[in-house]
């Protein structure tokens, strides 16, 4: 995808469908697409500065128990252990420096891994069906 | 849907009823930008009607926490009205609930201004 406003847009309208095709609850729902928000606009803005000749990767996957969304792009790289902690009282009324919060708020797991360049960021969210038919079938 | 925003004035406050997405680009722009030009003249008693925000993002409310501390700095004060549930529960998580002052009717909360 291109590294732009559009691209962030779209991505949450692809996940959205997503999450939705994938059986989650619309509060759920709306936690992953605000996830891929965040997460493509650290991609778009912090790491590809919307340097048109850089691309972000967007890729989602179901393996039957987990929805897996995978983003990259191809900036400078970003370190989330020094992201400042938002709730901090002296980072509370900071006007940025929430978005990793927020995506790790919504989802189950969270994961970063260098790219060269870039960084590559992951997002799970467990798919509650299984359990379900689980305990079903054990009733 | 983008973000509209349109100023009304009622017994000294200056209510602003938002509408749409406050997110990264034009939602966010268009806050600013009104806020901008409230302080410019002069306005001191602001309250952000947000009950027909569908949506914000960080940049949202990064846009929320500076349009907050701008209208302080100039020596006024600056409410929230009508939080949708996602909102409210963003401002939860983020612990900006209690930062801001957030009132449910707008009679009350205009009120609520110290005039």
């Amino acid at each position: 995808m291109e590294s732009t406003l559009e691209s962030v847009n779209k991505a949450e309208e692809m996940a959205g469908q997503t999450a939705k095709d994938a059986g989650f609850e619309e509060d759920v729902r709306d936690g992953i697409t605000m996830a891929v928000r965040e997460a493509m606009i650290n991609a778009v803005l912090h790491g590809n500065a919307y340097d048109p000749n850089k691309r972000v990767n967007l890729s989602f996957e179901q393996n039957g128990s987990e929805l897996i969304i995978t983003i990259g792009d191809e900036g400078k790289g970003l370190e989330p252990e020094e992201v400042p902690d938002p709730l901090a009282p002296e980072n509370l009324m900071k006007q940025s420096g929430r978005g990793i919060f927020l995506i790790r708020a919504f989802m189950d797991e969270v994961r970063f891994r260098k790219l060269e360049p870039g960084t590559e960021i992951t997002l799970i969210k467990r798919i509650p069906g299984p359990d379900l038919g689980r305990q079903e079938a054990s009733t | 849907m983008s973000m509209k925003a349109s100023t009304r004035q009622v017994d000294g406050v200056t209510i602003v009823d938002l509408s749409g997405r406050i997110t990264l680009g034009e939602g966010s722009v268009v806050l600013r930008d009104t806020i901008k030009d409230l302080l410019g003249k002069g306005a001191k008693h602001i309250l952000l009607n947000l009950g027909d925000v569908s949506y914000i993002d960080s940049s949202g409310i990064g846009e929320l926490v500076s349009a907050f501390t701008s209208v302080q700095r100039q020596g006024g004060e600056l409410k929230l009205l009508h939080l949708t549930k996602k909102v409210h529960d963003l401002l939860q998580i983020t612990k900006l609930y209690t930062v801001f002052d957030v009132q449910e009717e707008e009679a009350t909360a205009i009120s609520a201004f110290k005039k």
